[in-house]
């Protein structure tokens, strides 16, 4: 499988690929100062922890009688204090009010940023079980894997827009964002700086239906250089190869074309959006939003029948003959 | 016309002896407060164990990567019925059994005040029980799609709206917690106007068990936050029915609206859930250190506190919709604010025990974990209501290992205290106490297991709610740390099962007051009669028993 990956040139395939999330290794602003307030609380309820467990664990085993123990005499009845209230009122006070303070500042340092005027904009909107990915500026339109340049300075963050087409999803990058949703109706702001070049794995957050476990989320962070180039193979209409023009006629004889879009060929698919666009889905490294490696195998496996690959995913099992399929899948195969 | 000669004619009525049917009428007639507490009891129990092991299957799926154990669509209802079940099936009833069993008792009281709408209470409940549950055969509806509910226990609009939810199995949602909420609500009152106006002679309100007064503002707070729930239902179903769109996004409805009805219910619900366990707590931790609780007048003011409080705190859950940076921090503010009073009351049942002889037996056990476990827990809690730590960790699963340690390592902790305490005063026989440790330390051990790995995996970046995950997310060893636990957690449970019918039937008498106890329940004998006291007593003090078994320094002449 690896040979074959090679094989295709895909944009972003030699970049590391993060896929173990832990948001406590951010790659980017907002995970990096949701990182530090975390570590705040963590130290501050690491002490809370050690000094209230303690006197717990002090007065269990200093006051524990023997079991079976005769019943003696009763203790020292007490029946409260209030200076002894006063004293364990304050401290929670203070401590909640640095923990008010701190967390205000930090809401506000990532919500309130406002966008530069040279930010890249994207706009992303969650469908039941993939993401749409759109560049209003450059005309492109994509699917399940977000181009952006890497960063270090916040002028060149990749500002987005969260829609959503269908039910509530949620925007999850732990290594490069906490959280926001995609809510119908509604458009939502976060933006996001990858530090390095990489690739940043993350899942739909929020439960959207059979498939909300398969429905997984890429960033490509990439070198301003290698990201103009991405765009710029992006806003191409598609490869035109006369090897496979007879692919191409079954694509668009068949119903794929009720969903999926292919710009510049055909009038039949122009404008369909109910699926992800295939223009250029073979510069893409995932198939079934973010699930296989987009190999040869897996795209053909993917075509005769989805529904054994993500069951209950909207794409339903075409049927095609093994004659048909293959010539789909060399059509879709050019798509470069 | 029957004559009054025919009348004398008839044969004297026979005896009734033990028969089934004469049992059964019994128990499905009775208003009295003790079987209905016990009926509400056994039925969360039962649920208790259906969605424990709805849970397990949930568990053994993700125990590996790529799990094929359930369906994704069968997951999916599993999970919801897991969450709904618990919620609505398990804790609201037990919040009804334990009041409706224990409040008349303590206040010296015969019934509750409206006994007949108590046992209306709880069969509407059952009823809306077995409506949910009858969705596994009826949710399909005519277009054959769906069986049980698949929409997650908050149901999030628009995934319940018509597009998205064929078939009946939402409805079955929305009518089963409906009709069950109209039993707590009854309940809720019910408790309400018994402890205000049937407490014995003497029982001021200042002198009210704690367990009393917990429940009192437990209650407050079921008839202030169930409501906008049942508004919400009902809207959802003009949604479903009568092309409404207050939720409908597809129509220019509102999929933010539902979150704030669903959590300005849900917030307080977990309070209203968790809020037996401090009654408990406050009963046993007294008997089982020797000592009165420390600062009765603070823990009452906290739990009035954490009340009120949590009626403002509900968009925490929405820290990730888009909110402003003004709600956002206002949300963090009063959620930290929640944090206050529940450390009051952690330091007072500390100072209760400090200085104490500790009994260590199976109910202080339980207590001691929990106290232990929910510290834990309100701490992973203050975790949460950073609101930007929060964005990292919202519907991850350092979210469900947080609300299991407050539940499970909290409140059902609480329950076996409370269940193990009374055990004798409701049997009248004793439980045995080496299977109750033995049970005590196999789920202790158990629950760690499970619920501790679900933080790690949370920092790991695993959302909650996916029925699989690849192999190469670092998320294997700490899913399997987690199913591990259920080999502890199930064998404890059964222990406990075994443990309470085997000593119904077969254990050792208990006496009245095995546990030499201070308020009123303890009066009577064990198990009481229907009547409850023979003569209804009369109080000077928060602790009557305890003036009575030490009249040379009795309560009164302090308070």
């Amino acid at each position: 499988m690896f040979t074959t990956l090679l094989a295709i040139p895909l944009a972003g395939a030699d970049l590391p690929e993060h896929r173990i999330t832990n948001i406590f290794e951010p790659l980017a602003t907002p995970a990096e100062s949701e990182k530090n307030i975390a570590l705040l609380v963590f130290a501050i309820t690491g002490v809370i922890f050690v000094g209230v467990a303690g006197l717990l664990a002090y007065t269990i085993w200093r006051f524990r009688q023997p079991t079976h123990a005769e019943r003696t005499e009763e203790p020292p009845q007490v029946y409260g204090s209030n200076q002894i209230e006063v004293a364990w009122t304050v401290l929670p006070v203070l401590i909640v009010f640095v923990l008010i303070g701190v967390s205000a500042r930090v809401i506000a340092a990532v919500e309130n940023a406002s966008p530069p005027q040279a930010a890249l904009k994207v706009t992303v909107i969650g469908h039941q079980w993939w993401w749409e990915v759109l560049y209003p500026d450059y005309g492109i339109v994509t699917a399940n894997e977000i181009h952006m340049p890497a960063t270090n300075d916040h002028k060149n963050a990749t500002y987005l827009q969260l829609q959503s087409a269908d039910v509530i999803h949620s925007f999850w990058l732990p290594q490069l964002s906490g959280k926001t949703d995609l809510i119908p109706n509604r458009t939502n702001f976060m933006w996001i700086d990858p530090h390095e070049p990489g690739v940043y794995v993350g899942n739909c957050a929020e439960y959207c239906g059979t498939q909300h476990a398969n429905m997984l989320l890429r960033v490509v962070g990439e070198d301003p250089k290698s990201f103009k180039e991405w765009t710029i193979q992006q806003q191409k209409r598609a490869v035109d190869d006369p090897q496979t023009s007879e692919g191409h006629a079954v694509f668009e004889s068949l119903a794929c074309v009720n969903c999926h879009n292919i710009a510049g060929l055909g009038k039949a698919s122009a404008g369909s959006k109910f699926g992800p666009d295939l223009t250029h889905l073979m510069s893409r490294q995932t198939l079934g939003s973010g699930v296989y490696k987009n190999t040869p195998e897996n795209l053909r496996a993917w075509v005769n029948d989805p529904q054994v690959q993500k069951p209950g995913c909207l794409m339903p099992s075409m049927k095609l003959t093994p004659d048909e399929l293959s010539k789909v899948v060399d059509y879709l195969e050019t798509l470069r | 016309m029957s004559s009054i000669h025919s009348e004398l004619e008839r044969p004297p009525v026979e005896e009734a002896r033990f028969s089934f049917s004469i049992h059964l009428y019994d128990w499905i007639s009775t208003v009295d407060h003790k079987r209905l507490g016990l009926m509400y009891i056994v039925t969360a129990l039962i649920f208790l164990v259906v969605a424990g092991l709805m849970a397990t299957v949930i568990r053994l799926q993700l125990a590996f990567p790529n799990g094929h154990v359930v369906d994704p669509d069968t997951f999916n209802r599993l999970f919801t019925m897991h969450g709904t079940t618990m919620v609505f099936l398990v804790g609201m009833p037990f919040v009804a059994g334990l009041s409706n069993y224990l409040v008349p008792l303590m206040i010296g009281a015969r019934d509750m005040a409206f006994p007949r709408m108590n046992a209306f209470g709880f069969w509407i409940f059952l009823f809306g029980g077995f409506l949910l549950y009858f969705s596994y055969i009826g949710g399909s509806g005519l277009s054959g799609a769906g069986s049980a509910p698949d929409v997650g226990w908050f149901a999030y609009a628009p995934l319940t709206s018509r597009a998205f939810s064929r078939g009946a199995s939402t409805d079955y949602w929305i009518l089963g917690i409906l009709v069950a909420g109209i039993g707590s609500i009854a309940s809720a009152i019910n408790v309400i106007v018994t402890t205000l106006s049937m407490r014995c002679k003497g029982m001021t309100l200042a002198r009210m068990p704690m367990f009393v007064w917990v429940m009192l503002i437990d209650s407050w707070l079921i008839i202030i936050a169930l409501p906008p729930l049942s508004a919400a239902q009902i809207m959802l179903l003009i949604d479903r029915f009568l092309g409404g769109n207050f939720f409908n996004t597809q129509s220019g409805g509102s999929a933010v609206l539902w979150q704030h009805f669903f959590w300005i219910f849900g917030h307080p619900e977990v309070y209203i859930l968790i809020f037996p366990a401090f009654a408990i707590l406050s009963e046993v931790i007294p008997i089982f250190s020797r000592k009165p609780i420390f600062g009765r007048p603070a823990m009452v003011g906290a739990v009035a506190a954490i009340g009120f409080i949590s009626l403002g705190v509900w968009a925490h859950h929405m820290f990730a919709v888009g909110m402003t940076s003004w709600s956002n921090t206002f949300f963090t503010a009063s959620t930290m604010l929640v944090g206050i009073p529940t450390g009051i009351k952690i330091f007072n049942w500390t100072a209760t025990m400090y200085g104490g002889k500790l009994r260590m037996d199976t109910p202080m056990l339980f207590c001691c974990a929990f106290l232990f476990q929910f510290l834990i827990a309100g701490l992973t809690g203050i975790m949460l209501a950073t609101g930007p730590f929060d964005w990292q960790l919202h519907d991850s699963y350092f979210v469900v290992g947080h609300f299991h340690f407050t539940l499970v390592a909290g409140l059902v902790f609480a329950l076996f205290a409370g269940m193990y305490y009374w055990f004798p005063k409701v049997s009248g026989r004793m439980y045995n106490e080496t299977l109750g440790k033995w049970h005590f330390w196999l789920f202790t051990l158990g629950v760690e297991l499970t619920f501790v790995p679900m933080h790690f995996l949370g920092f790991l970046g695993m959302p909650r709610r996916i029925y699989t995950y690849a192999p190469d997310r670092g998320w294997d060893f700490w899913n399997l740390l987690a199913t591990s636990g259920l080999l502890f957690q199930l064998p404890g449970i059964l222990i406990f099962v075994w443990n309470i019918v085997f000593s119904a039937i077969k254990g050792k008498p208990s006496g009245d007051d095995p546990w030499d106890a201070w308020t009123l329940e303890w009066a009577t004998t064990s198990p009481p009669p229907e009547y409850n006291f023979e003569t209804l007593p009369e109080v000077r003090s928060s602790r009557p028993l305890w003036d009575l078994k030490n009249p040379n320094d009795p309560d009164w002449r302090y308070e």
